[in-house]
């Protein structure tokens, strides 16, 4: 008992400074804090920044020749570019190839070449087919005795173009431009430029989609944040329902409803709507269903929790000071759910500007926003660089779109509302 | 012109009487079709006056202050303002001004914006508006702070700003439920000093409702206590505290002790009371029955007195002193007299030549004038 009185009596002899107490305390809890979010830290670190990082390294990323051909490329950078290189860089080329024969490595590296310069795969998998060389044969010879486009110092360049550790051009791509042999940035012909029409189509339908749920869910949430908290809970359980089934299953559901012989069509027509069944699959109006009914939760909630939190009185207070109560609405009521319909607009937004699989299914090939391109370019095309420089273009939007945001209607503009 | 008794005896010649700009002529409330919260309302507000409905939670008055502003309707019953029944006309038309319990000023608004508001919403020129506001700003001592948003401002500011909001636009009469609730003690009482001046330079004419019975006596000109829907009683602060209605008034406003007993006999006013230990008394009448009834015999603490030897025998009860509280400039003793157990006097020590301690036997002098007989309330 006497221990623990002693303990507990500050006694002089042992005083610190009192700042130094207060810091000692501070730091054991900062550090217990940071202990607290490590995890979350690492997870954020594992899962998020990392992925994204090599993911917008791949973007960039050139590693086709680069990686295989080393010396070959090593020996280029002497080379003046006028007429053939020397012997060495046949040599060294013939060896690369040779050991590149029979790996994925050589597959890599014809179609790497083919993309710089249509044809040149035939040239890369026929001569690697023919080495090694036999004994004795000087490797120019023997390589232009394979393929007489050896002897063209234009391939030579190509090698040497596509042998950079790095390259724009799935970037470019990304947005219709392309890197012209002369070095330039261009345009790529008007067959061939999709992407950026891609990007406006992904951007116009993400704000239709995002007004939509707005109409819709507005009302709906005003109805929710005034009715007895019975019937919101019921309308709140209706609400969230999509939530509970999988994307998969909602899209299954609307095929069937939405078809010629579907529910829809049959109801428009037994009530003279329309004669023949209107198309609402596989174009942009079943698209724009399913997406609405599916991000309409998106908006609702935060709707829902900023209107539940504006009391009723202010809008007594708005008509005993004269205002009519429609008007009292428009100018109390609608700016204060204005945080609600910023964080649920962006929401909605974000979230359709990812959207793959309902457009994927419900939409025509007019009808596919940006994901589906990357996604093609990961599962079918196996081609990185393009997938990573459309997720790139299409990160660098949300971002943008975000900073928007924040600039007009996060920040002071929310905070003031409170 | 003689002012019309209030509480009830309601005629239709009150309705011309210039004096009364609101009148509730039989008004019933209920929500739920089975209790009626506001039970056979007749109340008529003068002109001018500061009005206050005073009465426990749960006792009607949000419910007719409501019903004034427009907010809810009478079930039955007439409303009228200056003269013109106003049962169905709705709440923007009525030009009422309003201070809520919160506040409710608008938060996405500065304090200018909250002000011009209603101005703007009448359509008044530019410069009338800024005019108006800065007066009104003026008046609540809060010029220089147009540009704040409400959080920006403390509590009291608030306060002012939303009185200053309801009175702007030159309402006729002001209801404020409960304005001073959430300010802090000392506050409060700053601001119910504050707002009867307000009340006193402007003439308009102010409704104000609060549970405390402190705020309403500081800041009346007349006071209607409420409870269970009903008006017990509406006078002026000195006559409800000195001649409470009923035994309900009496409780409610200031502090009151009270004996159970019979009474004996009424003649000229007093009655005569046999309390239930045996011992008379003589009180005025209030609202007690006649003879064998039931009744309470009620005497605020500070009208307590030791005895003298002159007291009459019928104002004079023993009574032991139980504890003795000394608050500086008073003294309070805690008695058991007749029975009860929480008898208390009250006396500025000056006006003790000696005082009695506890464990003492006394004898207490309660006098005729200030011992009130009233019936027993329902519930008892
Ligand atoms: N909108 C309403 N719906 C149903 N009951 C209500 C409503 N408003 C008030 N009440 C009931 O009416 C009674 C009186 O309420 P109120 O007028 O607010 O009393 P006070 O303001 O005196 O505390 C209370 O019992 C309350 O529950
Ligand atoms: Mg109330």
């Amino acid at each position: 008992m006497t221990a623990a009185s002693d303990t507990l009596d500050p006694s002089p002899a042992r005083a610190v400074p009192l700042k130094r107490q207060l810091r000692r305390a501070e730091r054991r809890k900062n550090l217990l804090f940071m202990a607290l979010i490590l995890p979350l830290a690492v997870f954020v670190l594992a899962s998020f920044v990392l992925p994204i990082g090599s993911l917008l390294q791949r973007s960039i990323a050139n590693p086709e020749v680069h990686d295989n051909l080393p010396e070959t490329l090593e020996l280029l950078d002497d080379w003046s570019g006028e007429g053939l290189p020397d012997e060495a860089a046949f040599v060294a080329l013939a060896r690369e190839l040779g050991a590149a024969r029979g790996t994925p490595a050589i597959a890599d590296i014809a179609k790497r070449l083919n993309r710089e310069q249509p044809g040149l795969r035939s040239l890369v998998m026929r001569s690697a087919r023919a080495l090694p060389l036999a004994e004795g044969t000087p490797a120019q010879d023997g390589l232009i005795g394979i393929d007489e486009r050896w002897r063209d110092p234009v391939i030579w360049e190509t090698i040497k173009r596509a042998g950079s550790p790095t390259t724009g051009f799935y970037l470019l791509g990304a947005i219709d431009r392309t890197i012209a042999d002369g070095g330039e940035i261009v345009k790529l012909p008007k067959e061939e430029a999709i992407y950026l029409d891609v990007l406006v189509r992904t951007f116009e339908m993400s704000v239709i989609v995002t007004v939509a749920c707005l109409l819709l869910g507005f009302p709906l949430a005003y109805l929710m944040a005034t009715l007895p908290v019975r019937h919101a809970n019921t309308l709140m359980i209706l609400v969230l329902l999509p939530f509970w089934t999988s994307v998969l299953v909602r899209v299954a559901a609307w095929i069937v409803i939405l078809q010629n012989e579907g529910l829809v069509n049959k109801l428009l027509m037994w009530l003279g709507a329309t004669d023949a069944p209107i198309r609402l699959l596989f174009n942009r109006t079943g698209v724009y269903i399913a997406m609405v009914h599916i991000l309409l939760p998106f908006m609702v909630l935060p709707l829902y929790s900023v209107m539940k939190g504006i009391s009723p009185v202010y809008m007594r207070a708005a008509v005993s000071l004269g205002c009519p109560p429609f008007s009292s609405f428009w100018k109390i009521y609608f700016p204060l759910t204005m945080p609600g319909i910023a964080a649920g607009s962006l929401l909605v937004f974000i979230v359709c500007m990812g959207f793959y699989i309902t457009p994927a299914l419900l939409g025509g090939p007019g009808d596919q926003m940006i994901s589906y391109f990357i996604a093609f370019y990961t599962n079918q095309a196996v081609n990185w660089g393009m997938a990573a420089a459309l997720s790139a273009v299409l990160l660098a939007a949300t971002l943008v779109l975000y900073a928007l945001y924040t600039r007009y209607l996060g920040g002071n503009a929310v905070n003031k509302i409170r | 012109m003689p002012t019309q008794a209030l509480a009830g005896g309601h005629t239709a010649a009150a309705h011309e009487n210039a004096d009364v700009l609101v009148s509730f002529s039989h008004v019933q409330k209920t929500y739920d079709g089975d209790t009626l919260i506001v039970k056979d309302l007749n109340l008529d507000i003068r002109r001018g006056e500061f009005l206050t409905l005073l009465g426990p939670s749960g006792s009607g008055k949000t419910t007719c202050l409501m019903m004034l502003a427009g907010f809810e309707t009478p079930t039955s019953g007439e409303i009228r303002l200056a003269g013109q029944v106003i049962n169905k006309l709705p709440p923007y038309k009525r030009n009422i001004g309003m201070v809520f319990q919160n506040y409710a000023l608008f938060p996405h608004m500065t304090v200018l914006e909250n002000l011009r508001f209603p101005l703007a919403v009448r359509k008044h020129p530019a410069a009338e508006i800024d005019a108006k506001v800065k007066r009104a700003l003026g008046m609540v001592q809060l010029g220089g702070f147009e540009n704040r948003y409400p959080q920006q401002l403390s509590g009291g500011q608030q306060q002012r700003i939303a009185l200053a909001r309801a009175l702007v636009f030159d309402p006729q009469l002001v209801l404020m439920d409960e304005p001073l609730g959430a300010l802090d003690k000392q506050l409060r009482e700053h601001m119910q000093l504050e707002i009867k001046h307000i009340h006193q330079s402007l003439g308009v004419t102010f409704v104000f409702v609060t549970h405390d019975q402190g705020e309403a006596l500081t800041m009346s000109d007349r006071i209607a206590v409420f409870n269970h829907g009903v008006i017990q009683q509406i006078d002026t602060p000195a006559t409800l505290y000195e001649h409470p209605a009923n035994a309900f008034v009496a409780n409610f406003i200031g502090e009151n002790n009270a004996l159970a007993g019979h009474v004996m006999a009424t003649a000229n006013d007093i009655s005569t009371v046999s309390l239930g230990d045996g011992n008379v008394l003589a009180a005025r009448t209030g609202d007690a029955g006649g003879p064998g009834s039931p009744v309470i015999v009620s005497i605020r603490p500070e009208r307590v007195r030791l005895a003298k030897p002159d007291t009459p025998p019928h104002s004079r009860l023993a009574a032991r002193v139980i504890e003795q509280i000394y608050l500086g400039d008073h003294i309070r003793l805690r008695m058991q007299v007749s029975g009860c157990e929480n008898f208390t006097m009250k006396t500025p020590i000056s006006k003790l030549d000696r005082c009695p301690n506890a464990g003492e036997t006394v004898d207490i002098e309660l006098s005729p004038e200030h011992l009130l007989a009233l019936a027993p309330p329902p519930s008892a």
